[in-house]
């Protein structure tokens, strides 16, 4: 469950649960998070909050809305985004619950009609027919996963590129002496149509393997077989009489 | 049968580096010009079971009949075709329905479907759930099916950006499925293919793991060895994390199968 930390110059006055579809934020009493101030419009701001995601709007207040130093009309909200509000701050906390073990995150599952109060902005979605009395509260869907694991598929993004940059120097031919630098996911090497290799980066280093052609590449004057070959520094590839030298940098 | 278009395929299904078993489920069949994809859910090896089902009950069934009518089904327009596949794929449907109902263990099964049959100069996609069908084209590479989930409707409504929505959390939440509900309705669409296409048909768990930029590029680069470009698919997805089950199916529309284009040919084959 996400929660808003309310603080004021870095005092935390209170914690509030994104229980509902819509939170309202707003000096008025019938808010659900009242913030008396007069920098604070009468109904200042929304939060819709949509099973695991939460979007904060900004209801037209006079002095507006910042998430992380930005004035915002609307925005999607992250874990850890600084929401402020004049001189008051809300933190979001995007924690779901932990008995989600880390195995059902992203396990795909089916979204039944009547689970939940459709959002107003949504148009209907092109479900199927209910099954008659069918209890929507017995269904499989739950906490979908844990913020941080959700981090860690980003953060995952950067971890596949490898550690070490790494060139391709030709050595001999007219183009001798031309260095190629291996900075994309895949450099292919050769003319289509002969003979053509690939050099891929994984984070576990870079490998070679025959894409077309009759003959392989060859390694330190061994043949390549159809598997991927890890290259080593200083390897020597041969490409249809072209010699290159493998290095990192 | 005769297909008018020359095909080369090539399918890969790997359980990734989370999962202990894998609960995607893939089906060529050639001959038919036909590829299928099912990613299935539910517990234990449920999902297993229900992706399983999907893809042996279609190939079966569509197998026969495209062996049988396929004449009527694909000459003058489309309609019998899109009935028939709606009607497999309602039949593959109750098949699942039935046993999630009948067998305790299988309660609450179901799976995504991809499915692409190939003719002529066209290409007539199935799909239900999230798993995508993609089509690169040159220097073009876009996505040819529309997920249903909660993520595209929020898309769709204005309510989060495409750049947004790799953030969201409700990544996993599917629409539509097959085999979860009494009836079905598959998405069905047709394009027109062009020589050197290739359609790749994926599980969210390349979809989500690997970059679309990069899986282009993969294309584009490796397009010429579909085995390799599969494999290498699958091992960029494994390197992003792997987290979920991932699955891909390439079909490339050769260029040899330009003589069967020209007019004379084609009015051959209409009078076979």
């Amino acid at each position: 469950m996400a929660k808003l930390i309310l603080s004021m110059d870095g005092l935390v006055l209170k914690e509030v649960p994104l229980t509902k579809e819509r939170t309202t934020i707003g000096r008025r009493p019938h808010n659900d998070v009242v913030i008396d101030n007069l920098a604070v419009s009468g109904e200042h701001a929304v939060i819709v909050t949509i099973l695991n995601d939460s979007f904060l709007e900004d209801l037209g207040s006079t002095n507006g809305t910042m998430v992380n130093g930005q004035a915002i009309k609307k925005h999607f909200l992250q874990n850890n985004d600084m929401v402020e509000l004049g001189k008051y701050k809300l933190k979001y906390v995007a924690e779901t619950a932990k008995q989600t073990s880390a195995n059902d995150f992203e396990k795909t599952m089916v979204l039944r009609p009547n689970m939940m109060p459709k959002p107003a902005a949504t148009p209907p979605a092109p479900v199927p027919q209910a099954t008659p009395g069918y209890n929507p509260t017995s269904t499989q869907v739950g906490p979908m996963g844990d913020p941080n694991a959700a981090r860690a598929a980003q953060g995952s993004a950067a971890a596949a590129a490898p550690q070490q940059s790494a060139v391709i120097q030709i050595l001999n031919g007219p183009n001798a002496g031309k260095e190629l630098a291996l900075t994309k996911a895949l450099t292919t090497l050769g003319r289509p149509g002969v003979q053509v290799a690939v050099i891929t980066r994984r984070p576990q280093g870079y490998f070679i393997t025959h894409v077309e052609g009759t003959t392989f590449p060859v390694v330190n004057g061994k043949n390549l077989s159809l598997d991927a070959h890890p290259l080593n520094n200083h390897d020597i590839v041969e490409l249809s009489g072209t010699k290159m030298e493998f290095f990192f940098k | 049968m005769k297909l008018n278009v020359e095909l080369e395929f090539a399918a890969k299904t790997h359980p990734g580096m989370v999962r202990s078993h894998n609960e995607d489920s893939i089906t060529l069949a050639p001959e038919c010009g036909l590829a299928i994809l099912a990613d299935g859910m539910g517990g234990y090896n449920a999902g297993e079971v229900a992706s399983g089902m999907a893809t042996a009950v279609l190939r079966n069934d569509l197998v026969s009949d495209l062996s049988e009518w396929y004449p009527e089904l694909t000459r003058r327009g489309t309609a019998k075709l899109h009935t028939v596949l709606q009607a497999r794929v309602s039949g593959a449907n109750t098949a699942i329905y039935q046993s999630a109902q009948s067998q305790p263990q299988y309660a609450g099964m179901g799976t995504t479907l991809a499915m692409a049959f190939f003719r002529d100069r066209f290409i007539t996609s199935a799909h239900i759930g999230d798993s995508r069908i993609y089509r690169l084209r040159g220097e073009d590479y876009s996505q040819i099916t529309r997920d249903h989930s909660l993520l595209q409707d929020q898309i769709d409504a204005g309510m989060v950006t495409p750049e947004q929505a790799k953030l969201s959390m409700n990544k996993n939440l599917v629409t539509r499925a097959l085999g979860v509900d009494p009836t079905v309705e598959a998405e069905i669409n047709d394009y027109e293919t062009e020589f050197g296409d290739i359609y790749l048909l994926c599980s969210d768990g390349l979809s989500d793991m690997v970059p679309d930029a990069e899986v282009r590029e993969t294309l584009q680069l490796l397009g010429s060895n579909l085995e390799l470009a599969a494999s290498t698919l699958i091992q960029q997805a494994n390197d992003y994390g792997g987290r979920d089950n991932v699955s891909v199916i390439l079909i490339k529309v050769q260029p040899s199968s330009k003589t069967s284009r020209n007019l004379f040919t084609r009015f051959i084959n209409w009078l076979k």
